[in-house]
């Protein structure tokens, strides 16, 4: 395993992204993409963004690829999928921004506290634990870890929400964790032999 | 979080005859969280609810849009991708499980709307929620991207489901645009300008309410309302109900049957200014 992560270190993150990506169900119309800037203008958070939807394939083609990968782009990226269903030459970008988001977390160019990005690995963890999320453990330790300050400022809404018992305190874990463990590591085994789709990061 | 949502769904389903049978240790899908850090155990994840659904031969019904496009992709990716659902199912069968893709993902309103019918719940309605004016919101997940249970763009199945139930459904331009989902937590700015959108289109075409599919939009329109407010200088108020609820009002179940005593903005003195018994 460590010997893979090292492995695609060295290959440029372009190579290690196109061979992901192509691995994708449809994955290869990103050749086909005509830079014409529907994903840019169906996005909702694209105003926000470092770089527009449509930039990022323009990064891509021009081997700037790195630049959006630790830019603000794709943590802004909400999964609504506007962009890949309006696409007029079927590009996924959805899951191109879910494939730099990988790739922004495996080559380690996030920052330590950017929020987004500690967010998805807390929920990993507590998914991997539990089989099951909670929301009160995934929210305080995300406040932990970024700005432990902020959470006063949340307190009054989480002290509403939960005297509404609308804050469930209970974690629940399913009977089967263990077993979902050995699945995982069949797949962590696997993806030594798969490289591209067989990317796994340690969160 | 979605206790309002669960019990309201589960009221519904018993007096409609849905005959809900919860999935046998389900696990989370891991939502787009998961499948940011994780490609393969993302799917892996899934496939364990497939693989146990199967096993129980049956279909799964979710009532959250993200849980239902996070299983569909699993589906199909396995499905047109051989060496993935490879991979997937040695890793299953190291669980003793295993999953041959029979099982259909549905959301309950698709259910409700399609499989028990228009003339099955207007049979049912004891209650009147006449001129409730309601803006349908759908958000991104239930027809994006697959587009299975409606038009990706322009959905129409919710503005069906509560003209059937005598609420008026105002017409929401924004109905299927995001409301930032996870945004809220980790961009708030991005987050609440999605959201007062939200709210501020609703209220320009004359909404009382906005009816919701998903806990996260519920979540993120409901309990974010002072922020909004706080943040835009705006007066932005508006009870939002799930749709399961507004079915169990027109059902004539009471407000506490269907968790609608939990809300930041509330709904009440909406509520009785419409609502009338019929029946």
């Amino acid at each position: 395993m460590l010997q893979t992560q090292q492995e695609s270190k060295e290959r440029s993150i372009t190579d290690v992204f196109l061979e992901d990506i192509y691995s994708i169900p449809g994955g290869e119309k990103i050749k086909e993409c005509i830079q014409c800037g529907t994903c840019s203008a169906s996005c909702a958070t694209s105003y926000a963004m470092d770089y527009t939807p449509r930039e990022v394939i323009a990064a891509l083609r021009a081997g700037l690829l790195d630049r959006v990968v630790k830019s603000n782009t794709i943590w802004l990226c909400s999964s609504c999928y506007y962009c890949t269903v309006r696409c007029p030459a079927g590009v996924k970008l959805t899951d191109v921004m879910y494939e730099l988001k990988r790739l922004a977390v495996e080559f380690g160019y996030v920052e330590k506290r950017a929020k987004a990005p500690v967010v998805s690995k807390l929920f990993v963890d507590i998914v991997d634990k539990n089989g099951r999320i909670s929301e009160v453990e995934l929210v305080s330790k995300f406040m932990m870890k970024t700005n432990p300050f902020a959470a006063l400022s949340m307190m009054p809404r989480a002290w509403k929400l939960f005297r509404r018992g609308r804050m469930p305190l209970m974690p629940h874990r399913i009977k089967g964790v263990e077993e979902l463990k050995k699945s995982a590591s069949t797949i962590e085994e696997l993806s030594g032999l798969h490289a591209g789709t067989g990317k796994t990061v340690e969160a | 979080m979605n206790k309002a949502y669960d019990k309201s769904a589960r009221v519904v389903c018993e007096a409609l005859g849905v005959d809900l049978a919860e999935l046998n240790d389900w696990n989370c899908c891991g939502a787009s969280a998961y499948m940011s850090i994780r490609e393969l155990r993302a799917h892996l994840i899934s496939a364990r609810n497939l693989a146990l659904a199967e096993k129980e031969k049956k279909d799964l019904v979710v009532v959250c849009p993200a849980c239902l496009t996070t299983l569909t992709k699993t589906n199909h990716y396995m499905a047109e991708n051989p060496r993935l659902k490879k991979t997937i199912s040695t890793a299953l069968k190291a669980a003793n499980l295993q999953y041959y893709g029979s099982v259909k993902v549905r959301h309950l309103l698709e259910v409700i709307v399609n499989d028990v019918g228009e003339n099955e719940i207007k049979s049912r309605i004891k209650t009147s929620l006449k001129d409730l004016k309601v803006a349908p919101y759908y958000g991104c997940q239930l027809t994006r991207p697959f587009g299975e249970v409606d038009d990706p763009e322009f959905p129409t199945i919710l503005d069906k489901l509560l003209s059937w139930i005598g609420a008026k459904p105002v017409n929401y331009p924004l109905k299927a645009k995001c409301c930032g989902g996870m945004l809220m937590m980790t961009k708030e700015d991005v987050g609440l300008e999605l959201t007062k959108n939200l709210l501020a289109c609703a209220k320009e075409n004359g909404a009382e309410c906005i009816a919701t599919i998903c806990p996260l939009c519920h979540m993120n329109l409901e309990a974010y309302q002072d922020n909004v407010n706080k943040h835009f200088g705006t007066d932005l108020k508006i009870p939002i109900l799930y749709f399961t609820q507004l079915i169990g009002l027109a059902f004539g179940f009471s407000r506490k049957s269907l968790g609608i005593d939990d809300e930041l903005t509330p709904s009440k003195a909406l509520l009785e200014k419409h609502l009338e018994v019929v029946r």
